[in-house]
């Protein structure tokens, strides 16, 4: 009876886990595995494969391209990152009270997060278009200098920075008001009665009941931050001249354009290996800086 | 990390308290008729000014794109840039439409993002049901395994993946763009947090009149679960329609690409027709607006379901 028992409970295990650990080991655990085991090869999918050890690794850590690309990434996060947690909690702390027109603002700021990465990319293409943008005649205006913005390795990164940041703030926003609205009002009381100024009540209690929400944005834009494409490939191509390449673009143009799958699969697993650290610090310092009530 | 550090941030932590949150508000907006003084009603007005001119200028891309998509030829590159030319050239979207197989991209994108939206809703909430209410060994590893794996980035595994589907003849086919795309570990937490806060009340007097779990699944749970389907079935349908990178690498065939694939075809063959490619732009975004207005309320709830903690 007792075995009859388990194998039926087996039978119903495999049935509501299976198609979804199917999925998950044809398309992302056995890939991942492959990956590593392609990163010690040399293979062009034309000849069969080359065992070269760990060569590709050596060869990407001493890679000026590999260095140019991370140092891009962390650029991009320097500036990204602070600019739109600032703006989003700004324009969450306006939102978060009774208004009439909320549902309009939420839309404004929200329309950008529901587009494509793609659409979004060549809009700002053509804003930042360095002979018929709208930004360089505003500029010109008020004789302010009129950058070459995609089409200058200096200001590549930074036209690709300001596309991301106006796409991402509604969602940022979004996720900080409803952190906000989940604050009880009767901590505020508590501070107004006890005299506390409004600068003192954000700081001692917006803040850190706001914590598990900001630290839930920093570690999803951190990961996204790392696997930055999309705007990059529409609106630069990594260019002028590698300016503004990033790791994923430094992945597909190794594996697609130059045919070198190993080195590709390594760079890829540097990438995993720079997530999952980064991803790894930011859950054991969490305790210096989220509170949990 | 353990993993109930790691729950403190998985998606849908916050079960159904979010939705409430908002609800407040949407009901404190419409019952705020008390008589306001005046330095209220000023510092109101100052807030709405504010925030109008905030969101203006964040939909002001969007109408520069559809100023440039109804421009002359000339007008488009004009200094100083007119913001509005009339008459309107309506003739770059019929353009556009030649250039690139427009209906043929939206019915792809449409039938990729339906059908992996509903693949992923049955698989995510199968296995979600397996991990909250089934009981059997190797449970606790298995789903560390699916911890683990929302670390993985998606692009790590493309190179392989492009070579096992080339093996299996699956380039430029719907199914080498759809498969990849079968399960989402995210939607399994998203789901498993939702059905922990069901009572099991109603499922218990069901197993005693004799329903099988997966009448239990289908009639009980699935059906009490709509708000966590329906954060699910957005960010599936909307990470799908508006995905680029695996469709840029699996198709180049126009007749199977997606709506963002062929949009960006179009740059390499009109690097200086702005008005027309503006015009492609503003098609490929209107269906996904359409959708976002219908369906508002889900979209913003569902997403601070995902990202919240109670």
């Amino acid at each position: 009876m007792v075995g009859q028992h388990s194998w039926r409970q087996a039978r119903v295990v495999a049935l509501f886990v299976g198609p979804s650990l199917l999925g998950l080991v044809l398309f992302t655990l056995g890939p991942l595995l492959a990956s590593l085991g392609i990163s010690l090869t040399s293979w062009d999918l034309l000849t069969p494969p080359q065992f070269v050890g760990l060569s590709n690794f050596a060869e990407l850590l001493g890679s000026a391209d590999i260095r140019d690309a991370l140092l891009h990434t962390l650029i991009y996060i320097a500036i990204y990152l602070p600019v739109v947690l600032v703006l989003g909690l700004l324009l969450a702390i306006l939102l978060n009270r009774p208004l009439r027109g909320l549902q309009f603002y939420r839309t404004a700021f929200f329309m950008p997060v529901v587009s494509s990465w793609v659409a979004v990319s060549l809009m700002w293409k053509w804003l930042l278009n360095p002979a018929f943008g709208l930004v360089n005649y505003l500029l010109g205006l008020v004789h302010l200098p009129q950058p070459g913005w995609w089409a200058d390795p200096h200001w590549a990164l930074p036209a690709v920075i300001i596309a991301s940041i106006w796409k991402d703030l509604g969602f940022v926003m979004v996720l900080l008001l409803a952190g906000l609205q989940n604050i009880g009002r009767q901590y505020y009381e508590a501070a107004r009665v006890d005299g506390a100024g409004a600068w003192s009540r954000f700081l001692h209690i917006t803040i850190p009941l706001l914590s598990p929400s900001i630290f839930f944005v920093v570690v999803i834009s951190l990961i996204n931050s790392f696997q930055v494409f999309d705007q990059v490939w529409i609106m630069t191509g990594g260019g002028p001249g590698g300016a503004s390449s990033v790791l994923v673009e430094q992945i597909v143009q190794n594996a697609f354009s130059y045919s070198r799958m190993g080195y590709a699969s390594a760079l890829s697993w540097l990438l995993f290996a720079i997530i999952f650290g980064i991803t790894a610090l930011q859950f054991s310092m969490q305790k210096r800086w989220v509170t949990y009530d | 990390m353990t993993s109930s550090n790691l729950d403190q941030v998985v998606p849908g932590q916050a079960g159904v308290t979010a939705p409430a949150g908002t609800a407040r508000t949407f009901a404190l907006s419409r019952s705020a008729r008390f008589r306001a003084p005046g330095w209220l009603i000023a510092r109101r007005s100052i807030l709405h000014l504010v925030l109008i001119a905030l969101a203006l200028t964040m939909l002001f891309p969007f109408f520069w794109t559809v100023s440039a998509s109804l421009k002359g030829d000339e007008a488009v590159l004009a200094t100083p840039p007119q913001l509005l030319s009339i008459p309107a050239h309506w003739e770059n979207f019929a353009a556009v439409m030649q250039t690139i197989p427009f209906w043929q991209l939206l019915f792809n994108s449409l039938l990729v993002a339906a059908v992996t939206t509903i693949l992923q809703l049955l698989t995510c909430s199968m296995a979600a049901y397996a991990f909250a209410r089934l009981r059997f060994r190797g449970r606790g590893p298995l789903f560390l395994v699916y911890l683990a794996t929302l670390m993985v980035p998606a692009q790590v595994t493309y190179t392989p993946l492009f070579i096992f589907m080339r093996l299996l003849g699956l380039t430029n086919t719907y199914a080498g763009l759809i498969l990849p795309g079968i399960t989402s570990v995210f939607g399994v937490f998203l789901l498993r947090q939702f059905f922990l806060t069901i009572p099991r009340e109603l499922e218990e007097a069901a197993f005693l009149d004799g329903a099988s779990h997966w009448t239990v699944y289908w009639r009980i749970i699935l059906p009490l679960s709509r708000p966590g389907l329906a954060a699910l079935a957005i960010f599936s349908f909307m990470a799908s329609w508006n995905s680029f990178l695996w469709p840029l690498l699996i198709v180049n065939d126009p007749q199977i690409m997606t709506l963002p694939l062929g949009l960006s075809t179009l740059q390499g063959q009109y690097t200086t027709a702005w008005n027309q490619l503006m015009a492609g732009t503003v098609l490929s975004i209107i269906p996904i607006v359409i959708v976002y207005i219908l369906a508002q309320r889900q979209f913003v709830e569902g997403l601070a379901l995902s990202g919240l903690k109670a």
